[in-house]
């Protein structure tokens, strides 16, 4: 089934979802969304698993025409999302009916817009993943972006758009880039092959992304970093969000689509949070390193993930689990049964009955 | 040297063998990732083998570093060398020169070698695959003759062609797909080396054996439409 037929393509749209995993051992980039949280998030929104693959947007949108009745969430960049010439929202479940233009536009805040569709855009899976590995020219759509006439398949979704209705993304629950991006880093694995002042340098200077930055990488400019006795190292691996830092000192922050081995020395990794909020940033951003120990960045993760998890059961008990509570009011307590799902929900409240069509009031 | 555990971000660890380019290291790297593969630790995701140095990426909320640490140490410490038993030779026909190597000339000028001289010297020894890495299925292959060391590039070729042999430093390699490049080109091949829908996608791979085979440009366009 195809959801929809691609009308503009915009500046660089192509499909990803969480990336490859197991591959490197061959020389495969692991690719995947460059905002991971954006793409989760919009991903459970739609009660989709969180690793089903959904656009990425960059800097431009495409625009869509809807092949099928479709129930979609962005996420990511605001691209003022159209349907049909009138403004929809972000971080909400949003229905699109069969022949209606969805459009994105220019980014006006953030540089990449996640669009996920209920089912997940349904390419062929290669080596595990249906991520657009765009230096092997493979996955997504015929490896490479979105051309005009492309059609995307969908896999089966899962809920009804009814129970998706009254989702919405806390405001604020992306904390948008301020003037500076301060990135937390793990130093390592080459950080002693920095000089003490090398150090001090990357974690007290000021640097800016150029305007070298793609999906395989970011290129910053400020204070030379100085090295101990070189740049080189014998060829190692390459972690998403490994900073390099070759012979002229400026670092260079390593993404998605890296290569999967190189011979510089890294000075430091940046956390997984903090990886996915540079996919946001546009050149001229001013960034500053912050060094944290490895046990405070599993407490960074794991907090993170936890933000994932109450989502989750802030919307699972919107989807009328079926579920007994306790109510207290006053003096007198109540048993409160729900039932039901997918929009009409079945309250009993000490026997007594009431049928609502909406969740919210509830 | 000892053992050293590296930190890469919270998620990878990076356990470094030793410090130089050397087949005895490269193959405990190899047996310690195969180990690490075999014991099937829960929340570990993969391990990328190098040179001289084993990445293991995991779920740190899995596995504690700690505990990992332990773990591999004891799988290294356990590590039975039976060296490389019988690896598989993977021959590589290659045409050398021309619009198909066009470094050979710098290559036998830098080195006062002539052409074919370089080829002899390129496609007599039996390379050892250290590592796939760089882009999909690059065999970085050692060691390459003293003499052919050349420096590589100082800018890049934007685009090199998928098959494309080069030399960099003490070491050649194939380029699979095209794609930028620092290497001095002397030769092309006709084989595939990769194809992602293979789950074994690479033609070659690390601990094998690889033999460059000298072929005219006519067997080339031959082996290209499938008849090698």
């Amino acid at each position: 089934m195809d959801a929809f037929e691609v009308v503009r393509p915009g500046l660089l749209t192509t499909v990803q979802d969480l990336g490859r995993i197991g591959y490197q051992k061959y020389g495969v980039p692991t690719s995947g969304t460059m905002d991971r949280t954006a793409l989760r998030a919009a991903n459970l929104l739609l009660d989709n698993e969180e690793g089903l693959a959904g656009l990425e947007a960059t800097a431009e949108g495409p625009t869509l025409r809807a092949l099928l009745d479709l129930v979609v969430a962005i996420v990511g960049a605001d691209m003022q999302p159209l349907v049909d010439g009138r403004p929809v929202e972000c971080g909400t479940a949003i229905c699109i009916r069969s022949g209606q233009i969805l459009e994105l536009q220019r980014a006006r805040r953030g540089l990449r817009a996640y669009l996920a569709i209920a089912g997940g855009i349904d390419v062929p899976v290669m080596l595990g993943s249906r991520s657009t590995c765009i230096p092997a020219a493979f996955g997504g759509v015929q490896g490479r972006a979105l051309c005009q006439g492309d059609r995307l398949p969908i896999g089966l979704a899962g809920r009804q758009p009814m129970a998706l209705s009254g989702r919405r993304l806390p405001s604020g629950w992306v904390e948008p880039i301020g003037e500076v991006l301060t990135v937390r880093v793990v130093l390592g694995p080459q950080g002693n092959q920095f000089t003490p002042e090398g150090i001090r340098t990357f974690l007290s200077g000021a640097y800016r992304l150029t305007p070298q930055m793609d999906r395989m990488g970011a290129r910053l400019q400020g204070p030379p970093i100085a090295h101990r006795s070189g740049a080189d190292i014998i060829s190692d691996s390459t972690p998403l969000g490994a900073v390099q830092v070759p012979p002229d000192g400026q670092p260079m922050i390593l993404l998605a689509d890296r290569q999967t081995t190189g011979g510089y020395t890294k000075i430091a990794v940046v956390v997984q949070e903090d990886i996915f909020r540079l996919g946001q940033a546009t050149p001229g951003q001013v960034i500053r390193f912050r060094q944290i120990s490895v046990s405070e960045a599993c407490d960074a993760l794991r907090a993170y993930e936890g933000r994932f998890d109450a989502l989750r059961r802030a919307w699972q008990s919107l989807l009328g689990e079926r579920g007994s509570y306790s109510l207290s009011l006053g003096a007198r307590s109540y048993q409160v049964g729900v039932e039901g799902g997918r929009g009409t929900y079945r309250v009993s409240l000490k026997g007594a009955e009431r049928k609502s069509e909406d969740a919210e009031e509830q | 040297m000892s053992v050293r555990c590296l930190d890469g971000g919270e998620s990878c660890l990076v356990v470094e063998l030793g410090d130089v380019i050397e087949l005895a290291l490269n193959r405990q790297v190899r047996a310690l990732g195969l180990a690490l593969e075999q014991a099937r630790m829960k929340g570990v995701l993969e391990a990328v083998p190098t040179h001289r140095s084993l990445a293991i990426y995991y779920d740190p909320l899995t596995i504690d570093r700690d505990a990992l640490k332990t773990q591999i140490l004891l799988l290294y410490g356990s590590l039975v060398d039976q060296g490389d038993q019988t690896p598989r030779v993977v021959e590589i026909p290659t045409v050398y020169g021309g619009e198909y190597g066009p470094d050979l000339e710098f290559v036998a000028r830098h080195s006062g070698l002539s052409r074919d001289e370089v080829v002899r010297l390129h496609s007599e020894p039996l390379y050892h695959v250290y590592l796939l890495g760089f882009i999909a299925g690059f065999p970085y292959l050692g060691d390459l003759a003293e003499r052919l060391a050349v420096p590589r590039l100082s800018t890049p070729r934007l685009k090199v062609k998928a098959g494309s042999v080069g030399i960099g430093g003490r070491q050649t390699g194939i380029y699979p797909i095209e794609s930028p490049g620092g290497w001095r080109i002397i030769g092309r091949t006709p084989l595939r080396l990769f194809d992602p829908s293979s789950e074994a996608p690479t033609a070659i791979l690390p601990g094998d054996k690889v033999r460059f085979v000298r072929i005219e440009p006519h067997e080339y366009e031959r082996g290209q439409s499938g008849c090698l």
